[in-house]
């Protein structure tokens, strides 16, 4: 496989899964915009902004930080390179170059989703909003099942790779939103809106009832991290994201015959993920320790870059 | 100005009889609702946007994904009149490989004093410094457009040659799918010979034409100057239904004068490629050092004869405008016989008569640079302006030799879904025709283009023009 096809099929995948993980975080948000007390509800917005490092692009345009602003900026604003509508453009833009690489279904599924977006009127509200964000899912998760029916061939397993590059990621930024948000003062750890913004957490990777077959003593903070982090169970999961990277860099290993940094990186990252405990990443400082995952996580990517001479 | 045209369903009778062996397809017409017809075509049309089949207009950003208009209305050969192209275009391809070997060799044809030598050696296609070169088994145009019109039943034309890459293949084998998938009911009325083993036809002929020091499983790949190229769509899903690569010029490297590509484990050895892109682009170190695009040392490996290059550089000599009013002489001096397939009546400007005759004669004329394509650098003269023709007689008089000109033809028409319903538009023809060392072939079917405008004689896609599916009949039909 030509090492550009590569570099586009890992970029695919990355920005598809950017895009969807972009309309879960606008799909919890608007949630916790709902719950929380009166003036609080633009602290929301703001750490929707501040887990995905867009705080500063957005202060630029000097808007209030309510839905009505922040939703569109998030969903289809041009000047905001991790929009959904640039995510999935570059996706897309990708996907032409390695159009030879894929499924004509997976090729339709992302020309389908861009020229959605790209045809969408600007979400005026809630209702909309949630049909906006609905039809990318729909979209996004079609896509994903596309690529999932292609053969068992390098093009599909760059495409897994870079998703689930992109994935842990997005996982650590959104456990992070709730770092970012205080609770309203008199609100108690543990109280009701405490627990309706860890359900909140749950419902945005759609794993509420997931959660509530694993654990039969109903919702628990300590719990949701866990299973957000260390349960192999949920795909979503840091654990279950790293496990993948090793299936997918070890797959592309049985075919190419080549075994290289990314592949010794991404073990060790599975490994260490496997002998921690919740109590230790609490302990440790929840926050310090999902940035401390983004970081070794960039690592991991561009050490695949280096394997197979993305540039 | 032309006389009338011939109705390829309809005939020139008044009376509407429906061609024999076509009758089929005016019963279609007459039962299918208009409304039915239209939903059918916007819904081959989605799929098209869907699937991304879509074009790029030189000077026109905004446009920049357009797709081309397809019309639902198919255009039916007949057994026969596809028998005699087939025989035509065979004898025609096969001199033209011919005259692209002797004039990088011997020049037998000059010496005969066939062809005047001023319009070889002047002419910018001509690549003097390929002089001597043989491309691997001596084949040159590997695959040829033949673009052909139609005047009545029995008379078609060839209109031009375009032996450097022509494209287009995309839309006939896409067009062929929404006809089958939209209107199946035409594949019982009619018996089609298929097109769709076209891929496999053209990765055979990529194989075959690999030099002789490759190995028993050659590396074939599609080079395409990239996803912003006009006809991107095209190189993509060629490379995609034969299950070759497709490289940009960055991916490939020359060492050792061998073509190499980069893959994620390291370079893999070329064999054959097929390049869509111009001779000037190709490699830098030979004909373009002024661009970035192009593979350095290519050539050195073309020459090395380690890879073969498809199809070959220096054909567009074969092509030329001005080349072209020589080919009956061309056809007959290396096959022997007499062109099977006629040219269109051409006055060549560089000759002062001819050219005084045009100047005089320019409101009646097609005039055409003898070096453009696409619709570009072309009057024609029963349908311009007075200014227009103003333009061209100041252009022939400051250069004649950059022109040639051609009666306008009553190009035959097709019935065509438009606005106000089904109406005769004006149409060509494009077979692709592929060469190899065991021979010419080609699928039977081609891509016609249709002027979707009423009266409109130019089907170009970049002017406005759409594409319609192109039935063979098998013999039991004509």
């Amino acid at each position: 496989m030509l090492s550009r096809t590569a570099a586009s099929l890992y970029w695919m995948g990355r920005y598809v899964e950017r895009a969807d993980f972009t309309a879960r975080l606008i799909e919890a948000t608007m949630r916790l915009d709902t719950l929380s007390s009166r003036p609080a509800g633009e602290v929301a917005w703001t750490s929707a902004l501040t887990v995905i490092e867009a705080d500063a692009t957005f202060e630029a345009l000097g808007k209030a930080r309510t839905q009505a602003n922040v939703a569109p900026f998030l969903a289809v604003s041009m000047d905001h390179s991790g929009s959904i509508i640039r995510c999935l453009e570059a996706a897309r833009r990708n996907a032409r170059v390695v159009r030879t690489a894929l499924s004509r279904e997976a090729w339709s599924a992302i020309n389908r989703a861009w020229l959605y977006v790209s045809r969408a009127k600007s979400p005026a509200n809630s209702q909309a909003l949630f049909g906006f964000i609905d039809q990318v899912h729909a979209d996004t998760q079609s896509f994903a099942g596309a690529c999932a029916r292609m053969l068992s061939h390098p093009s599909g397993m760059f495409i897994h790779l870079g998703a689930a590059i992109e994935r842990a990621d997005n996982t650590a930024r959104l456990l992070d939103v709730k770092y970012h948000i205080l609770l309203p003062e008199d609100e108690p750890v543990g109280g009701v809106v405490d627990r309706d913004q860890w359900t909140t957490m749950l419902q945005t990777v759609s794993a509420v009832n997931a959660y509530r077959l694993l654990y039969r003593d109903g919702l628990n903070p300590v719990h949701i991290i866990e299973f957000l982090t260390l349960r192999q169970e949920l795909p979503r999961s840091l654990i279950a994201c790293a496990a993948e990277v090793v299936r997918q860099l070890g797959d592309i290993a049985q075919v190419t015959d080549y075994f290289s940094e990314a592949d010794s990186m991404a073990m060790t990252r599975l490994a260490n993920l496997k002998r921690q405990s919740v109590a230790q990443i609490i302990g440790e400082g929840l926050h310090e320790y999902l940035e401390d995952f983004m970081v070794q996580n960039a690592a991991l990517d561009e050490a695949i870059g280096r394997q197979f001479r993305f540039n | 100005m032309a006389g009338r045209a011939f109705d390829e369903l309809y005939g020139t009778a008044d009376d509407r009889t429906p061609q024999p062996t076509l009758e089929p397809l005016a019963a279609w017409l007459a039962q299918t609702p208009l409304d039915e017809l239209r939903r059918r075509q916007s819904a081959a049309e989605n799929a098209f946007r869907q699937l991304g089949i879509t074009f790029a207009v030189y000077g026109d950003e905004a446009a920049n994904e357009r797709i081309i208009p397809f019309d639902i209305v198919p255009r039916v050969f007949t057994a026969s009149a596809w028998r005699r192209l087939y025989a035509g275009l065979t004898q025609r391809v096969t001199a033209i490989n011919a005259f692209l070997s002797d004039i990088y060799g011997d020049q037998r044809i000059l010496a005969a004093g066939h062809i005047p030598q001023d319009l070889i050696f002047d002419n910018p296609q001509f690549r003097r410094e390929l002089m001597g070169l043989r491309p691997p088994h001596d084949v040159w145009a590997h695959i040829a457009g033949i673009d052909l019109v139609r005047t009545s039943a029995d008379d078609f034309w060839v209109l031009e040659d375009n032996v450097r890459t022509p494209s287009g293949v995309s839309y006939m084998l896409e067009n062929r799918e929404a006809t089958l998938r939209l209107c199946p009911e035409l594949f019982r009325a009619f018996r089609v010979a298929a097109v769709d083993s076209y891929p496999d036809m053209l990765h055979d002929m990529l194989r075959e034409v690999a030099p002789l020091s490759a190995g028993p499983d050659p590396v074939c790949v599609i080079l395409t100057p990239g996803q912003y190229n006009s006809a991107y769509y095209e190189h993509s899903f060629l490379a995609d239904n034969i299950g070759i690569e497709l490289v940009e010029a960055p991916d490939l490297t020359v060492e050792d004068d061998k073509l190499w590509m980069r893959t994620i484990t390291g370079l893999v050895r070329v064999d054959v490629i097929y390049r869509r892109v111009d001779d000037d682009y190709l490699d830098p170190e030979v004909f373009r050092p002024d661009s970035m695009l192009g593979v350095p040392g290519l050539m050195r490996a073309y020459r090395a004869g380690n890879v073969t290059i498809v199809n070959a550089p220096g054909t567009g000599i074969a092509d030329d405008k001005a080349i072209y009013s020589y080919m009956p002489e061309i056809v007959r001096f290396y096959t022997g016989a007499e062109s099977i397939l006629p040219i269109v009546k051409t006055w060549r400007c560089r000759e002062p008569e001819a050219c005084a005759y045009v100047l005089k004669h320019l409101h009646e004329l097609v005039v055409k640079l003898v070096d453009g394509s696409g619709g570009y650098g072309m009057l024609v003269g029963p349908a311009a302006s007075g200014e227009q023709l103003d333009d061209f007689r100041r252009a022939i008089e400051a250069n004649p030799a950059r022109y040639i000109a051609q009666p306008t033809l009553a190009l035959s028409t097709v019935p065509t879904l438009a606005p106000d319903g089904i109406g005769p538009r004006h149409v060509d023809f494009r077979p692709f025709v592929l060469s190899s060392p065991k021979g010419v072939k080609m699928v039977p079917g081609g891509l016609t283009r249709v002027a979707l405008k009423e009266g409109s004689l130019i089907v170009n896609s970049s002017q406005g023009g759409g594409t319609k599916d192109s039935f063979v009949l098998m013999d039991e039909n004509g």
